[in-house]
Order: C-alpha cells, then structure tokens, then sequence
C-alpha cells in the first residue's frame, strides 16, 4: 500500500496519533522496519512530540500567578464584595427583578429587561410572537438565519416576547429597524455595534456551552 | 485544597476538579485561583505562542482567566475545563492580535506553501532524546527558539495540540479552520521542528547527554 518514502512522510503525522487505518498502518509499519531514513524520520518526530510536550517546556514568567492572583482579587473587590456575600442578597434581589421586569412585559412590550449585555441598545415595538432564535452563551436573540448568530448548534427557537424576558437583546444587524433610535447610532455604527457584541460574545462560543 | 498535590493520580485531580468548579460556580469565589493554578502554564504558552510577546502573552492570558472567572457558571461538564479555559485563552490573544493587525494577512504564495510538501532533510541513526535533557534550562530555551522560528500558523497548530493537548477537532475550532489545515499544518510543524534538532545537535543543545558515539537523537 505504501510505494515510496514521500507517502510515509505526508502520512506520519497521523501515524503517530493514531489517525491512519488499520491497513495503512501495517504497510507503514513494514516500510519502517525496512527504510532507515523513514524510520529516522517517524522517531524524530516521536522525539519532537515528547520534548514539547513535557510540562516542563511550558514556563511562566516570574510573579505571574502573584499578578492573576490580584487581579483576580481586584476584579472581586470592583464588584463590591466577593462573590459569596454578594449572592447572598442579589439572587433574591434580582429574582424579584425579574418578575418585576415579566410583568412589566406583560402590559408593555417596550418594558424594562434585565439585560445580558451592559452596552447593547433597548428593543422597541418588536412584534411580541415573532420567531426568533438565541444560543447558549450568547446576549443577542436574531432572526432565524442571521450570520451573526454564535454557536449555531445549541439554537433554540422562541418568541421575541421570551427572548426579552430571559434578558436577550435585539441584533443590531438582523434586527436593526427595532433598537430605540435614540440609543442606536447610524447605520455606519450598526457594523461596529454587532462587532462589539460579537467581540464581547466571542469569549463565551465554546462548544457546548 | 491543592489540586497539584493530586495530580498524580487523574481520577482524584478529576473530582477535585469538578468539586472545585462546582464551589466556585455556588459563588465561593476565592477558590477560583486553586482552581485554574495548574493551567497557569498552558494558558500563558496559548497567549505566547499567538501574540509572540511576553508582556502581551501574559496580559491575554490573565484577561482570559478573570473572563473564565466572570463566566464561570456558564461552564458546564460537557467539555473539559482546561479546554474551556485554553480556548478563552486563545480568542483572547486572537482577539488581541486582530484588533492591532500587526500581523500580515496570509499571502498567496503562503497557502500554496502549505498545499506543497515537506520533506525531511536529515535522516540520521536515532536515539531518544532522555526527558532529562529538559532539566537544563539551556536545552529548553534552544526547543523554544526553534519553536518561535516556525511561521504563526504552524506554530500555533503546533502549540496547541503537541503541547496543550488539544485534540485536532479542538484545535480546528480554537483557530477558527479547518480539521485537514490542522493536519496540514501540524505534520509541517513536526517535520520542521525535527530537522531544527537535528540541526542543534550539530550545534551541540544536547551535549552531555549519555548516546554512543556516533549516533544522534532523531
């Protein structure tokens, strides 16, 4: 199967993670027992995989957990209080916010939302049982089918009413001619607008989550 | 709770691990950096190997964290921690490296590179490299400059599944390409590196090290 050195060497890559079939396998296995630069070839590799992927080559400078560690604390401390304190009286708090906010919603469909992006423009007069979508992670509900929709494969399908209850805000993109205008920049701004949300979303599209 | 103390044994690291998450997430948040010490080098060789500046490297990295650390509940068990954490890490530095463009956009003439083929160059008697070699300091700098002369694109595949242990699909997805760029440009990446020892046992990285005479480690 194996008929000269330049298909082992386009293969051993895979060969060494286990990513060739059982019969290419054994044909590069007979090669290598028989061609010694093919042979050099696959134990070079074998080293450069072993070397690099000892713990030991991955260093951090010097003070660089010190550093996180303080920065972990400040970024505690620029909430307030720490996180154990802190959920002690804010859950409750903004439970009762939520429903506060639902029914709001019930009487006005331009009420107030605990919204998941702090810089996101407010929707106004969107259709309440119009279809849209939203994905795990993510701040913005869009239209079914909008490129700017992260992690298209933990879609779920609602109502424009119960994306903004669940704190969803409108895709500056897709969803454009609803944002308060007196919140929205122009049309030239709606690219950065759905970047910075992109941006800021970015960080939460990791499969599964 | 020191979760470098188990990490000999996985299936205990694992839960404690999961333990630790689970704390943080009902809000003990002063657990958090027990939590992400043990990664604390593989985040910061992600940032690195992307931004290629120290200072930056370590500014990604610390940002992800504090943003693992803002959106710790939202991880849930279907993935595993430090794959989560690294691939924070790596939208971060390439975030960072988007928003300053100091890197050239990929010519034409460096995707027809990749489309063409590697071949080896040095095809000497091998013998393992003892692990041991990496205890001097000298020999881990020499591995590390001859990672730092591979193009971006090989040394960030590279880096993240020869070193970070990612497996190919989640480095596809961590870079934003394809499974067979991944392939492509790992096989690259390991073929380059292996002529770059080669080449430094010439120079003598590996000196002192116990082979026989007139063999050389590749």
């Amino acid at each position: 199967m194996v008929e000269n050195c330049e298909q082992v060497w386009r293969e051993v890559s895979n060969y060494v993670d286990g990513d060739v079939d059982a019969r290419l396998r054994a044909s590069m296995d007979e090669h290598f027992r028989t061609c010694k630069k093919c042979a050099s070839v696959l134990a070079g590799t074998n080293n450069v995989m072993v070397l690099y992927g000892d713990e030991r080559m991955l260093e951090v400078p010097a003070g660089f957990g010190r550093r996180l560690e303080k920065r972990l604390a400040k970024k505690s401390a620029v909430k307030g209080i720490g996180w154990s304190a802190w959920s002690a009286w804010a859950l409750p708090v903004a439970a009762t916010v939520l429903v506060v906010g639902a029914l709001l919603m019930t009487s006005s469909s331009s009420g107030w939302h605990p919204l998941r992006s702090e810089h996101a423009a407010q929707a106004k007069d969107i259709p309440a049982d119009m279809v849209v979508v939203v994905s795990s992670g993510a701040k913005l509900f869009h239209v079914p089918g909008c490129k700017f929709i992260h992690d298209k494969a933990s879609e779920r399908t609602l109502t424009a009413k119960q994306a903004m209850l669940e704190g969803y805000v409108p895709c500056p993109r897709c969803l454009r001619q609803y944002l308060k205008t007196g919140l929205t920049q122009e049309s030239g701004d709606d690219d950065a607008s759905a970047q910075a949300e992109e941006d800021s979303e970015e960080v939460l599209s990791v499969p599964g989550h | 709770m020191v979760l470098n103390s188990v990490v000999d044994n996985p299936g205990q690291a694992g839960r404690l691990e999961q333990s630790l998450i689970a704390s943080v997430q009902a809000g003990q948040s002063e657990l958090f950096y027990e939590l992400v010490r043990p990664y604390e080098r593989r985040v910061f060789a992600a940032a690195l190997a992307i931004l290629r500046n120290e200072h930056d490297a370590e500014d990604a990295a610390q940002e992800a964290m504090l943003k693992a650390f803002a959106n710790i509940r939202q991880f849930r068990a279907e993935a595993r921690f430090s794959t989560w954490l690294i691939q924070i890490t790596v939208n971060e530095a390439l975030m960072r490296r988007r928003r300053e463009r100091t890197v050239p956009m990929e010519g034409l003439d460096e995707r027809r590179e990749e489309e063409s083929e590697y071949a080896p160059r040095d095809f000497a008697d091998w013998r393992e490299i003892p692990s041991e070699a990496l205890e001097r300091k000298e020999v881990r700098q020499r591995l590390a400059e001859a990672l730092g002369t591979l193009d971006r694109k090989y040394r960030e595949v590279f880096v993240l599944r020869d070193m970070e242990h990612l497996n190919i699909q989640e480095t596809a997805e961590a870079l934003g390409i394809s499974v067979a760029s991944v392939k492509t440009r790992l096989l690259r990446a390991r073929l380059m590196l292996r002529d770059l020892l080669a080449a430094g046992w010439e120079q003598g990285w590996f000196s002192r090290l116990p082979f026989e005479k007139g063999t050389k480690p590749w």
